[in-house]
């Protein structure tokens, strides 16, 4: 890669940075594992992306209460899934709802990330009291039991998507610093490093561009089940009855919503169940998938 | 590097057990011990401060969160003046503190009786479902991780790893509605609220047992694993191997003792994570514990017992962290005799 940028005119970075990420992927086609995750994944991207296309009926409509699976409706088309208490088609609400999570989760992890990287970038390159601030917070907040942080955060402050995603950032961030921290400590001595010092690079784009590409292999991999997690975070909240506000379609609100209803209509949360157990799935084999991958070279 | 410290730490052993001898052994542990100690205080008082700071920063909000949204200004100024509420900040977090560190958590505004009657009963709830989670958690995660980790890219490694990833996968939420559609809908095997209205009953125990087993087995499976799988690896095993010993012999009396160091760590810190699993399989079994109570007081305002209850799982928290440290060190004979 280094006698290429010297011979010739190197191309944007962004479109390089293009091309490696589809070759990673490319890669997977190595672990069936990772296909199936990341099968698994664009399913919903698709499913979210198509919600207006796909969905038989209105998801906030009630039209017919305690409807079975594959009941048909009076009014045209089948409730495939059955209706809720209230009766809005499930199949409906689960493909709408899955924008509400796809919307959701990657911000709140994206978040967490960009908070996590720079404190864990700036405690692992400066060390000294920076590093013992930075990991001082971080053991503070990683005291409380995960959930714990989250029902104070919400009760506190209250349930809306911004409180969901700042409470996610807040209990998460940290988590991702220690990993970054970790990573930063191992590359930080590397020549390529001492290069850009002598250059008189800024800190800042040492720790960014020259330690931070290179720590993107484990990153990668964690950011994978990190959205795993915080799917399973935003569920409990909605099934708390803390998540999102109720009209809008939420799968752990679905769940929260009916479980009253599970012992003699079980289908009503049932496929919301199946539902975010699939999409965490995913999240979790393509994150096998591609440490696989990244093991084996 | 690891490995190779693997390698060594035969001969090392010997080397550093002259110093254990000669009076230097005890004190490091004992350093560290302490050390750990100081540390958890430290956090215990920082967390407490901003648990106050978070809820009763402003008394107003206070005084309505305990006397209701519909008390008048002057019922509200008089209750703040006979709990020491228009006294500065620090003042009243220090006295807050010291009622708190002699056991006094103030009364629970919904259940009208001080914060402790309701707290340590319900704690103790939790605890029996820990102690029942744990006792079957670690038997199956253990085995299951070891059989996997012992021949790395075997059927049976491809077979557990993916069941435990597929378990891992569905959270608690979900299997709760899932198992008892299956065992209270379908089967009609066992009951569908953990409640122990008619005094404690093993019954109404499985269910939640059974879901916090299955969500967690599968990660403490896949940390044996790997540890397992490093060990195996190791020339120390092959070594082994080679000079002919049984296979059986060579996991159990060989790889077993250095493969588990990291599965212990792992599973006491579990109940940090046990914490925040009770708190779903209690709401929706309604079984009568630590995490329903946390969170029964959170959608009530119920603010001295989320106090407490903060309180309570921090410092299990920390205690859970000190006690695999200390275990890790004391397990780990490179460090424990460095």
């Amino acid at each position: 890669m280094s006698h290429a940028t010297a011979t010739t005119i190197p191309a944007p970075s962004y479109v390089a940075a293009l091309v490696r990420v589809l070759k990673s992927f490319a890669l997977l086609r190595e672990s069936w594992v990772g296909m199936i995750g990341a099968g698994i994944v664009i399913f919903w991207v698709l499913v979210a992306i198509l919600a207006p296309f796909l969905s038989p009926f209105d998801p906030l409509a009630t039209l017919q209460p305690y409807a079975k699976p594959l009941t048909p409706f009076a009014g045209g088309g089948t409730f495939w899934l059955g209706t809720d208490h209230i009766g809005r088609d499930i199949l409906s609400r689960i493909i709408w709802g899955s924008r509400t999570v796809l919307i959701y989760a990657p911000l709140a992890a994206f978040t967490a990330y960009a908070v996590g990287i720079m404190m864990g970038v700036a405690a692992g390159y400066f060390g000294g009291w920076i590093d013992d601030l930075l990991s001082g917070i971080a053991d503070i907040i990683l005291s409380f039991p995960v959930l714990v942080l989250y029902i104070i955060i919400i009760a506190t402050f209250g349930a809306s998507p911004i409180n969901i995603i700042l409470a996610i950032t807040f209990a998460t961030g940290p988590v991702v610093m220690r990993i970054v921290r970790g990573l930063v400590l191992d590359l930080k001595n590397r020549d390529y490093v001492a290069a850009a010092q002598t250059r008189g690079e800024s800190s800042w784009r040492i720790m960014l561009v020259e330690i931070l590409p290179n720590a993107r292999g484990p990153l990668i991999v964690d950011a994978c089940l990190r959205l795993g997690y915080v799917i399973i975070t935003i569920g409990v909240l909605g099934f708390l009855g803390l998540g999102l506000p109720p009209p809008d379609p939420d799968w752990g609100g679905m769940i929260n919503e009916t479980r009253q209803m599970a012992m003699f209509a079980p289908h009503m949360t049932l496929f919301p169940c199946i539902a975010i157990s699939s999409l965490i799935l995913g999240f979790n084999l393509l994150a096998d998938g591609l440490r696989e991958i990244s093991l084996r070279d | 590097m690891r490995r190779r410290a693997a390698a060594l730490s035969g001969d090392s052993k010997q080397h550093c057990s002259q110093a254990t001898e000669s009076g230097y052994g005890a004190s490091p542990m004992l350093i560290f011990i302490m050390k750990r100690l100081g540390f958890m205080v430290v956090i215990m008082i920082v967390v407490s401060l901003a648990l106050f700071v978070i809820l009763e920063l402003s008394p107003g909000s206070v005084a309505t969160k305990v006397l209701g949204p519909y008390t008048s200004e002057e019922q509200r100024n008089l209750w703040l003046e006979q709990h020491g509420y228009m006294q500065p900040l620090y003042v009243r977090y220090f006295s807050w503190l010291g009622n708190f560190v002699t056991g006094d958590f103030g009364e629970s505004t919904r259940f009208k009786v001080p914060v402790s009657e309701v707290l340590w009963p319900r704690l103790w709830n939790t605890a029996i479902l820990g102690f029942w989670v744990f006792a079957f958690m670690i038997p199956i995660s253990l085995v299951l991780g070891i059989l996997a980790g012992m021949r790395e890219g075997s059927r049976l490694d491809r077979t557990i790893s993916v069941a435990s990833i597929i378990t891992t996968s569905v959270p608690e939420f979900a299997s709760t509605v899932i198992v008892s559609a299956i065992f209270v809908f379908w089967l009609k095997w066992l009951p569908g609220t953990s409640s122990m209205t008619d005094g404690f009953s093993f019954k109404e125990l499985i269910l939640p047992v059974m879901v916090l087993v299955i969500y967690d087995f599968g990660y403490v499976a896949r940390m044996t694993r790997a540890s397992m799988a490093e060990v195996m690896t190791t020339q120390y095993i092959r070594t082994a191997v080679l000079k002919g010993l049984r296979y059986r012999r060579v996991i159990l009396k060989h790889a077993l003792r250095n493969a588990l160091i990291a599965p212990f760590t792992v599973i006491v810190l579990q109940v940090s994570w046990l914490l925040s699993g009770v708190i779903v399989v209690e709401f929706f079994f309604g079984y009568k514990g630590f995490g329903a109570l946390l969170l029964e007081a959170s959608l009530n305002d119920d603010i001295f017992v989320i106090e407490a209850c903060a309180m309570v799982a921090v410092f299990v928290v920390v205690v859970g962290r000190l006690i695999s440290d200390v275990g890790y060190q004391y397990l780990n004979p490179r460090i424990r005799f460095s």
